[in-house]
């Protein structure tokens, strides 16, 4: 089990929290302006790396909020915990796994 | 089989026995990496070496290279627990999962290795409502379609499956199960195996401990050959099956692709005598349980939340399992656990595989087979080894493309199912 550092009441086990998927992913300001290749983009289409992913997480077993994550998908370890809102920190590219 | 190899029969095991089984050659040579192949296939898992196989028996094609990162068989085909049935709802997928099963049913005959399939029959329990809704849906679906599949009430799932647990005050109690009998399990390694073998006979290169490092394209765009950890090797045409690592091998040739790679973890007891005759499946409470020939129970949990890459996943998503597995069947509660894993699952958002050609020139690419793929192994092979040679899909996997998702023609066996499967 992941321990999750939530921004607002620090570490905490996983299982008090749930994922909600790839982090910055806006909802489109106009969306009949959007053709079908931008549809799926938003809709279907995700990064899926192996390494840094940003992600959102929810703590709801707790404050109930959201937030953002990096982690290391090769690993699970997290690089950094940060609020909804702010910049996707930038962070160093781990040179390997750890 | 093809011809230059020794067959398998009862008399070569009894000649072989008197010597101690010392006698058996390799199944496969381990060859150097030529410099140009007609077709390369990216991993060399079950549905890659499938894919080989059809390609040289079916399609003339025997200038083949498989390529693997780590050793044959090592991935989700070594992870799995093997569960194959084809009562699926949607006419696209039941066509596809079933073309699989007809070619199960012949497949340790077709490779002259014994795959081990065992037709005991696969048990989907339905604890809800709604889930009696949505399978008797699926029986009615499935039947329109050829698929045998059927309704047993709480009571007839007991006769079928004695150690269940029809006590009504579980949380989730049984009400009944879809029952699919030509459903069942197989030895995954000897598929691997069979068709590594098989293959290899009919002078395809399965090369191991290479890692493909990147795709080249000529200035046309289309696929000149890979680079890999063994030295640069070209072809005109390049099959990518490589599951949970498919977003990182097709982004090599600038492909992006609707998938997400997510842990899912199984387990195994200790041996036992026989004594699970079926194999049970529960989406609603996250449990997939058979007995192995070994005596092992092999166990299924859902997938982990997250995407990753560990093959490891979290211990309370298999312990959420084992809760459902012990309250469904209270003998085992004092049962003791050997070995869990993960696999890296690929999966779509419409939870159904994409077998297809890509906007690349001779690429082509399996994979999203999430949670469900070892079932399908043969026919994803048999497919996809048609759509690479003719350059066009076979009409049962023609819908199956990454374009369904821009289009809007879903294959939609996550809302079908209610969860990945």
């Amino acid at each position: 089990m992941l321990l999750i550092d939530c921004p607002y009441c620090g570490q905490r086990p996983e299982s008090e929290f749930t994922y909600g998927g790839e982090a910055h992913i806006a909802r489109p300001p106009d969306p009949s302006a959007l053709d079908d290749a931008a549809w799926t983009e938003f809709l279907y289409l995700r990064h899926n790396p192996k390494g840094p992913h940003a992600e959102r997480w929810r703590h709801t077993h707790g404050c109930a909020r959201f937030f953002n994550a990096v982690r290391d998908t090769r690993t699970d370890h997290f690089l950094a915990t940060y609020k909804t809102g702010e910049p996707k920190p930038e962070l160093p590219t781990p040179e390997k796994a750890r | 089989m093809p011809p230059n190899k020794p067959t398998f029969s009862a008399l070569s095991l009894l000649r072989q026995a008197f010597g101690g089984h010392a006698g058996w050659e390799k199944q496969w040579r381990s060859p150097e990496p030529k410099a140009a192949y007609d077709a390369i296939i990216v991993g060399a898992g079950g549905h890659g070496l499938a894919t080989a196989y059809y390609l040289a028996k079916e399609h003339g094609l025997r200038n083949i290279a498989v390529l693997e990162k780590g050793w044959l068989g090592g991935g989700n085909t070594g992870r799995n627990t093997t569960i194959i049935r084809s009562n699926y709802l949607f006419d696209e997928s039941a066509a596809f999962y079933d073309h699989a099963v007809k070619l199960w049913e012949g497949l340790s005959q077709e490779l002259n290795y014994n795959v081990m399939f065992s037709q005991r029959g696969v048990l989907m329990l339905a604890h809800t409502v709604h889930d009696i809704q949505v399978f008797k849906r699926h029986v009615h679906a499935n039947r329109l379609n050829g698929i045998d599949n059927e309704w047993l009430t709480a009571e007839e799932t007991k006769e079928f499956c004695p150690p269940i647990s029809l006590d009504s005050g579980m949380r989730y109690p049984v009400l009944g199960a879809a029952l699919q009998r030509r459903g069942g399990v197989a030895r995954h390694d000897a598929v691997a195996w069979g068709y590594a073998r098989g293959a290899d006979a009919m002078g395809v290169d399965i090369i191991q401990n290479c890692e493909v490092t990147g795709i080249l394209r000529d200035a046309s765009g289309a696929v000149e050959g890979v680079e890999t950890s063994r030295g640069t090797i070209r072809a005109r045409k390049v099959g990518v099956v490589a599951a949970g690592h498919t977003s990182t091998v097709m982004a090599m040739a600038g492909v992006r692709m609707p998938l997400e790679s997510y842990p899912l973890q199984a387990l195994v007891s200790e041996p036992i005598k026989p004594i699970f005759p079926c194999v049970v499946m529960s989406n609603t409470i996250h449990a997939y349980i058979s007995q192995s020939d070994k005596g092992e129970l092999v166990i299924g949990a859902g997938t982990d939340a997250y995407v990753s890459y560990t093959q490891r996943g979290g211990l309370h998503i298999t312990t959420h399992t084992l809760d459902a597995i012990c309250e469904l069947f209270p003998m085992f509660r004092r049962m003791r656990m050997l070995r869990n894993w993960g696999g890296i699952v690929d999966v779509t958002p419409d939870r159904s595989p994409i077998v297809a050609k890509t906007a690349v020139p001779g690429l082509y690419v399996n994979c999203g087979w999430g949670t469900g793929g070892f079932k399908a192994t043969p026919g994803s092979g048999h497919l996809f080894a048609w759509t690479m040679a003719k350059d066009e899909p076979h009409r049962i996997n023609a819908p199956f493309t990454i374009e369904r998702f821009r289009d809007g023609y879903l294959i939609d066996e996550a809302a079908a199912a209610a969860v990945a499967h």
